[in-house]
């Protein structure tokens, strides 16, 4: 059974700032959203409220930088690029901030539809000079993401986690790393974020199904290990999968597309995730069911990228594990 | 540090450098000189407590974007002295008023009067819109209305830091119109920020035209007010009343002065094109020639020889 953890983001955003003055904890409006309400509580001094007003955010945070502070920013993932993006880029991109954006929400994560969904932000920000780009995968990243992120001499995105999230990994997230799950030899599976706990679901199935692959996770988008990659492409027979909880243009899948693509490789790739289209409003299993990232969805992709039926039905996936959109482990129902 | 010259005197002779450069490079940001040479002179003669610039007086070339590979890039924060716990903060909001900077900080002692020459040039850091590598200015102000909310935040941190500089911005009134000012004007009234101070050149112009034919936003003082702020309206030339302006008590308050300017001061001959004023270039060689001699007479100077 797979550990699920209680708000990792919360005590370890509040164990490594409240060790550290400089550091201060900026919040749109979305503190025990971003679960830095008990953080807010106890160390009052270092908090700073900025109300919903995203543009003046990012520039002040520019300036609480130019006067000695690390600026950590706390709202919903899509609320620090899509209105504030000139500012985004005027005042923390080009000067290379040492400024901590931590976006949650990541993709489809929430029920509050296209509004809230920040299914496009890897493609963004990944495009961005000088910006750093990391997405978490597991409890365990999300506790190295304080450390990992502050390490950064430059702006960083960070895709986090929240509420009840399952432990995957054993070691700490390393910038620039790419974790490899499983060997094999047949098919490169390469996930990111919530992604790779759905491809966990899957994955023993398929290699009972005879199915011999090669699993990757990344939680490193920018600056991404070429090299690792290019290594392990070149160990696989029949082509790769990406699967995201992004768009599949702009994201992981494209990420590999170029690559393969600049080395001239002969390899097939299919792109699973959000293909070109937004979502609407709903639970993290009906959402990733309905768009086609789910562990079933990559069975049945699998078989067609393959060419050949497998057999799995969807009972045979270990179960799904369900949460409970009205947990108390979350600030409200988003 | 206070210059031998009065600021009444700085501003003519910067009118008459940006006039010199336009007639010269037939075409600059000129009315912005007309409206904001008094405030621009008051600042750095007076007003601003800041130390001697530390750059080359003769602006180094552009050398990079910051990027990891670029970690010595230099802001041109520089030519308005070091960054202390003393010394005031400046930031230059309308960076299309760069030539009037570059043209201040010659006057003020600050850039050698060859930096000029670099302006607009390929290569150079002397750019047309202000940079953050271009002398005065120390960051990108040229998407309009992040000025106020950088300062703001410096401000903060400044508070938290017990430092006893303050941090001054200077604006333009066309940036307005940007929704951020508001919000910047929100957080600086909602925690006191008493060490942030800005003087907006209120020249009513911005690129179309006349603001009130563009975009009119009424009353601003009003506005300015009514968020919490400390805001007092001026003649933008009276440089005496920049300095009772200065000395209003804002306890708690962030203060904000209204430069009423007009965008032909100095230059009346300019009048002619009023409203489209944003910049000038000249439509043909007689109109540049006549301009010459009206405004150089204006000026107080021969005709600019090119």
């Amino acid at each position: 059974m797979i550990e699920i953890v209680n708000k990792p983001y919360s005590y370890t955003f509040k164990n490594y700032a409240s060790k550290n003055e400089k550091i201060l904890c900026l919040s749109g409006d979305l503190t025990s959203s971003c679960e830095v309400d008990e953080f807010r509580d106890e160390f009052p001094n270092q908090f700073v409220s900025m109300g919903m007003a995203e543009q003046n955010m990012m520039s002040f945070a520019g300036g609480l930088s130019m006067s000695g502070y690390i600026p950590f920013i706390h709202t919903f993932g899509v609320f620090t690029y899509r209105r504030p993006y000139d500012q985004l880029l005027a005042s923390i991109a080009y000067p290379r901030r040492k400024i901590r954006i931590m976006g949650f929400l990541p993709g489809i994560t929430t029920p509050a539809g296209m509004t809230h969904q920040a299914i496009e932000d890897i493609s963004i920000m990944r495009t961005i000079p000088n910006m750093t780009v990391i997405e978490t995968g597991d409890a365990t990243e999300v506790e190295s993401i304080c450390e990992q992120a502050n390490n950064v001499d430059g702006p960083v995105y960070c895709r986090i986690l929240r509420g009840s999230v399952p432990r995957l990994f054993d070691t700490p997230l390393k910038i620039g790393d790419i974790r490899v799950l499983n060997s094999g030899t047949d098919l490169l599976l390469i996930t990111s974020g919530i992604c790779t706990e759905e491809a966990l679901r899957a994955r023993s199935v398929l290699i009972d199904a005879g199915i011999s692959i090669l699993h990757l996770h990344v939680h490193t988008f920018k600056p991404f290990n070429e090299e690792k990659i290019l290594d392990l492409l070149n160990n696989v027979k029949l082509g790769v999968i990406t699967m995201e909880n992004h768009l599949v243009n702009g994201g992981l899948g494209t990420l590999i597309a170029e690559i393969i693509s600049k080395h001239g490789l002969s390899k097939k790739l299919m792109k699973l995730g959000l293909n070109d289209t937004f979502a609407h409003g709903g639970s993290k299993q009906y959402l990733t069911k309905y768009y086609g990232f789910d562990a079933y969805a990559l069975i049945k992709s699998i078989e067609k990228f393959i060419g050949q039926p497998l057999n799995i039905e969807e009972k045979d996936l270990e179960k799904a594990r369900i949460e409970n959109v009205h947990s108390l482990s979350k600030a409200e129902a988003l | 540090m206070q210059n031998k010259l009065k600021s009444e005197e700085i501003a003519l002779r910067i009118r008459r450098r940006v006039f010199e450069h336009c007639i010269k490079n037939n075409g600059a940001y000129l009315s912005q000189a007309c409206s904001s040479a008094e405030q621009l002179a008051w600042l750095y003669n007076e007003a601003l407590n800041i130390g001697d610039s530390i750059m080359p007086s003769i602006p180094e070339n552009f050398s990079g974007v910051p990027s990891i590979d670029n970690k010595q890039y230099k802001t041109g924060a520089g030519y308005n002295g070091p960054v202390s716990n003393e010394f005031d903060r400046f930031i230059f909001a309308p960076a299309h008023y760069a030539l009037v900077a570059y043209a201040t900080l010659i006057e003020v002692g600050r850039m050698d009067p060859a930096g000029l020459l670099m302006f607009n040039k390929d290569g150079s850091s002397v750019e047309i819109i202000g940079a953050e590598h271009s002398p005065g200015m120390e960051m990108h102000n040229g998407t309009l209305g992040i000025g106020l909310s950088t300062a703001a935040g410096i401000a903060y941190g400044r508070k938290l830091n017990k430092e006893k500089g303050e941090t001054c911005v200077f604006m333009s009134d066309g940036e307005l119109q940007e929704g951020q000012i508001w919000e910047a004007l929100q957080v600086s009234v909602y925690y006191k920020l008493d060490n942030l101070w800005a003087i907006i050149d209120v020249n009513e112009q911005q690129v179309d035209g006349a603001m009130s034919e563009v975009l009119d936003i009424g009353d601003v003082r009003k506005k300015i007010n009514a968020f919490g702020a400390k805001c007092i309206e001026i003649d933008g030339h009276d440089i005496d009343a920049m300095r009772q302006a200065k000395k209003e008590p804002h306890k708690d308050q962030p203060l904000i002065i209204l430069a009423r300017t007009c965008p032909y001061k100095g230059m009346n001959y300019l009048k002619k094109r009023f409203p489209r004023l944003h910049y000038v270039r000249f439509k043909s060689e007689e109109e540049r020639n006549k301009m010459n001699i009206e405004i150089s007479k204006e000026l107080g100077i021969e005709p600019i020889e090119y």
